[in-house]
């Protein structure tokens, strides 16, 4: 939280430098810029990088005009993996070649790896102990919900705009993959086809 | 044994990251949960869920769960093994496919792909989230808080970290348990 806090007040304090320079087009970051742009996301990105990466890359280091913003990030979002990540790459690797890409990842990836094993390892091997055990249970439950929005808000305008096709696919892959526990390369083998048909017959 | 662990770990994170299509790690939670679960016997469906619970409160990718799954299955070496396995794949596509990206932008088959795959991916997460909730909520009290906090992340636009910072807190205080 108290990360989350300073991360604002940094930006704060920086938009008001950024305001008397606001010249971003003569900005080609360096490799150790890139580095440090990345690594702040990653450590402001709690529930949800991109929002961060567009308040850093675009309003506060002026890196990436919106529609570049916009269409780099169409291309992450078609591509597997996480979104963020493979805008690091995209971005990085425009900038400086492979020098960049690594640059922009490792800044994303270092400190989140760094915390994640600290709270892993302490919830191995104090996870059991009493209180503790059930601030995890709680946690854990919340995460779920957490996810239970995510669907819904996911699954909401999808069902509003082709209730005939959405709501059979949502339902197929809930019960393959949830209910009857099918191993994913099945479950996409069954349902990618049939739901890019009927993406295909929705447009002609 | 434990090089069979990292290479079952190698393999399988890799693949997952690379069927990582549409809504990030949450379409693959199902399978890496089947994997590290059910088949290969890492960690009970409680433990998972704890761990996933950490991944989503923790900052950067939600994809890092993979991270605490091969801490909990092979060490530090699993954990290691795991995250680059589950990151260079995909790096490799993103950085071959951004450099051919202005020739697709406007071709149709595009649309028709991300049309197409939207609804499974929708399938895939609302498994996710009931997989989760099922392992995690083994009290009233407990569903409670999967109640509220999905209620509070769909109806508000505010950070979830609040959600979660909340759950903590009863949790730690004894509040549900």
């Amino acid at each position: 939280m108290a990360r989350t806090i300073l991360a604002c007040l940094r930006i704060h304090a920086h938009n008001r430098i950024m305001t008397s320079h606001p010249d971003p087009a003569e900005q080609t970051p360096s490799l150790f810029e890139l580095y440090l742009g990345f690594a702040q996301i990653s450590v402001s990105a709690f529930g949800g990088a991109l929002p961060w990466a567009r308040r850093i890359l675009v309003d506060q280091r002026g890196w990436m005009d919106p529609e570049d913003f916009a269409s780099t990030l169409a291309l992450c979002q078609f591509l597997p993996g996480p979104n963020v990540v493979n805008l690091s790459i995209a971005f990085g690797r425009r900038l400086h070649g492979w020098a960049g890409a690594l640059a922009a990842v490792f800044g994303l990836m270092a400190a989140p790896v760094v915390i994640i094993l600290t709270l892993g390892g302490l919830y191995l091997r104090f996870g059991q102990i009493g209180s503790l055990k059930g601030m995890f249970a709680a946690l854990g439950a919340a995460a779920g919900g957490l996810v239970v929005a995510t669907a819904a808000q996911m699954a909401v305008p999808l069902i509003r705009k082709t209730p005939m096709t959405a709501v059979p696919i949502i339902v197929a892959g809930f019960v393959l993959a949830g209910l009857l526990r099918w191993p994913l390369p099945a479950v996409m083998a069954v349902l990618a086809p049939v739901g890019l048909l009927l993406a295909r017959r929705r447009r002609t | 044994m434990k090089g069979s662990v990292l290479a079952t770990l190698a393999f399988q994170c890799a693949m997952l990251s690379l069927l990582a299509f549409g809504g990030g790690v949450n379409t693959v939670v199902p399978e890496l949960q089947r994997q590290a679960v059910d088949v290969h016997h890492w960690m009970d469906a409680r433990t998972f869920s704890d761990l996933f619970a950490i991944a989503q409160a923790s900052p950067g990718p939600n994809m890092l769960i993979v991270c605490l799954v091969g801490l909990k299955a092979a060490g530090l070496a699993g954990a290691l093994v795991a995250t680059i396995a589950a990151t260079v794949p995909t790096c490799l596509l993103t950085f071959v496919m951004s450099g051919f990206w202005d020739r697709i932008r406007n071709s149709p088959w595009r649309a028709v792909v991300q049309g197409g795959l939207a609804p499974v991916a929708v399938g895939l997460i609302a498994a996710s989230a009931f997989l989760i909730s099922r392992a995690a909520d083994h009290a009233p009290a407990l569903i409670a808080v999967t109640v509220g906090t999905a209620a509070f992340c769909y109806f508000t636009k505010r950070n979830p970290l609040w959600a979660l910072a909340a759950a903590a807190a009863l949790g730690l205080t004894g509040v549900v348990s």
